[in-house]
């Protein structure tokens, strides 16, 4: 079944009816394609954690609609049954660290899906199977989760949702605290799901870097609301457009456009968003210009190498 | 579970700028803990509706809508009903109108249930009124202020004002964080207030242990971050918030001492 998420008119207030009343979203309409990788981003306070939980109806809308798959949640609708929703929309929350509460690693994994009702021999079956996903091996199974560094924890958290076995992925800024290499794995992982089995990702981060290089759809939100929508090649057109929103450009293309400004040559229309795609069009810019019979036998092809 | 944290109004804050606000601390507490031990004189109709009265004086002199404080005693409601109940059902003397078994209603258990009534929505006024518009901080430092005397005879008065500083401080983050990992367990399967009473419990296992992890850790990092800091105890430390005794901060006091004296001269003895 296909899991498209799709978001109309929504608005939500924290305690709703009380002098502390706080709104949080204001007329949010999105859409989330199944299948697609999702960069959710904006200025801190525009509203992208509360919309994440609003994907398997953590919260409930105060107005409008949030459909999930053929799910229909208002704020009218009621409670029973949000489980299957919950199995197949996982979410993992900033600092997933300090969810962990089980004896042993395998136990606290196995939380998740046990709570779908799988049985305890095919829980343990799925943490063999999840635990090299995040880079631990089976030695850790018994071990607390308490005894480990930071960073093996957040592993240890993304593994308990991803026993789930979730089809839709959501990651409020998972490599938040992370070293750089950590960050890199864990990214490379979740696209690997992403592309190997199909998952819907929607990940919130502040790092252009990662939306660049992963998403193939982006939502910008600021003040409660979606401002922008589509896809990275279109949202990172307009720099000065983004700077007013408080975000910024992704290093490769900002690059290129500081030295553009500093030399004053134009690189064409092309906008790398990556360092490979910042890479071949600097290749094309240095060919274009060079006069052939100057060229250097050995120096482009080294170039192209 | 939410739903009732949100809509519980007790201890919470109110920025303003009202004659209650600007009051001293000081006078604030002492007057609320004195208001709460002389409602206790109050014994007849005459001297409640005196109560009554300087309780709504005091509402309108500090700017908050009356609706807010009515909120206030809606999650204690059945608490209230439950005790005026019980008093009304097993208070004898004076006229019997209902008699069964050891339960009876009668005219001494309606005017008692009415008054023991009065006393609760009164006493919950007053000290919504005191959070509403006394910041937690200076509150902690009335306390401190007030105990000061305590020193002499040994009780370690600055370290118990710097633990309710801190436990009145981290109060909305211990909620925000167990909010979050309710919901990161939500998300994995848990499902809060369903089942009987044995799964309501084992399900709460989940939020308790890492909320304990979590203090547990913040409570090392806060101590390190207070050492560093060069934090040695109270001994020799000077104040940035000074508290400030004004006119209007005995005036508010003497108020309190013409209540008690309408209140002696009305009770029936």
């Amino acid at each position: 079944m296909a899991m498209d998420i799709t978001f109309d008119k929504v608005g939500f207030s924290y305690s709703a009816g009380t002098p502390f009343e706080n709104r949080a979203l204001y007329d949010v309409n999105l859409n989330i394609p199944d299948g697609s990788y999702t960069a959710l981003i904006g200025h801190t306070g525009s509203g992208k954690s509360t919309v994440t939980q609003h994907l398997n109806a953590l919260l409930k809308p105060t107005e409008g609609t949030v459909t999930i798959g053929d799910r229909v949640i208002t704020a009218k609708s009621n409670n029973k049954n949000l489980k299957a929703l919950r199995k197949k929309v996982g979410i993992v929350f900033q600092f997933p660290e300090s969810q962990l509460f089980e004896e042993t690693i395998a136990k606290d994994i196995a939380f998740g899906p046990m709570n779908f009702g799988v049985s305890k021999e095919d829980a343990m079956a799925i943490v063999k199977r999840v635990l090299p996903l995040v880079g631990l091996d089976e030695s850790f199974m018994e071990r607390s989760p308490f005894d480990l560094s930071g960073g093996q924890m957040r592993r240890v958290a993304i593994a308990g949702v991803l026993a789930m076995e979730p089809e839709v992925l959501v990651l409020d800024e998972p490599t938040a605290g992370l070293d750089p290499a950590g960050r890199r794995e864990i990214m490379n992982m979740f696209y690997q799901l992403h592309v190997d089995k199909g998952l819907t990702i929607v990940l919130v981060t502040h790092q252009m870097n990662d939306v660049a290089t992963y998403a193939n759809h982006v939502i910008i939100m600021e003040k409660g609301t979606v401002v922008k929508m589509g896809p990275p090649a279109e949202i990172f057109q307009d720099a000065e457009w983004l700077q007013q929103k408080q975000l910024g450009l992704p290093s490769a293309l900002a690059f290129l456009d500081k030295l553009s400004k500093k030399t004053g040559i134009d690189f064409g229309e092309e906008r790398p968003l990556r360092t490979e795609q910042l890479a071949s069009v600097l290749i094309a810019k240095v060919n274009e210009n060079k006069v052939p019979d100057q060229a250097v036998p050995g120096k482009a092809g080294e170039l192209h190498a | 579970m939410n739903c009732m944290l949100d809509k519980l109004l007790f201890g919470r804050f109110i920025q303003s700028d009202s004659l209650v606000h600007r009051l001293d601390p000081r006078a604030k507490l002492v007057g609320a803990f004195y208001f709460i031990i002389i409602i206790f004189l109050a014994n007849n109709w005459q001297t409640y509706l005196i109560m009554t009265l300087f309780t709504f004086l005091c509402v309108i002199l500090s700017d908050i809508k009356l609706s807010v404080f009515l909120n206030g005693v809606k999650p204690l409601v059945w608490l209230i009903l439950f005790t005026v109940l019980l008093q009304i059902l097993f208070t004898r003397g004076g006229e019997t109108y209902l008699q069964w078994g050891p339960i009876s209603i009668t005219s001494y258990g309606l005017i008692n249930g009415a008054f023991i009534f009065m006393r609760f929505i009164l006493i919950i006024f007053i000290s919504t009124l005191l959070t509403l518009t006394t910041m937690p901080l200076s509150l902690t430092d009335a306390i401190e202020k007030l105990l000061g005397p305590l020193k002499r005879f040994k009780v370690p008065v600055h370290e118990i004002a710097l633990m309710l500083s801190i436990a009145l401080r981290f109060v909305p983050t211990l909620m925000d964080e167990a909010t979050k990992i309710m919901n990161a367990q939500r998300a994995r399967g848990v499902e809060f207030g369903e089942g009987n009473i044995v799964q309501q419990m084992r399900a709460v296992t989940p939020i308790l242990v890492p909320l304990f992890v979590s203090s547990f850790n913040r409570a090392d990092e806060l101590a390190n971050a207070m050492e560093a800091r060069g934090y040695q105890g109270g001994e020799g430390r000077t104040k940035y918030r000074v508290l400030n005794w004004q006119l209007r901060d005995t005036l508010s006091l003497l108020a309190f001492a013409v209540l008690t004296a309408l209140l002696v001269i009305f009770r029936t003895s």
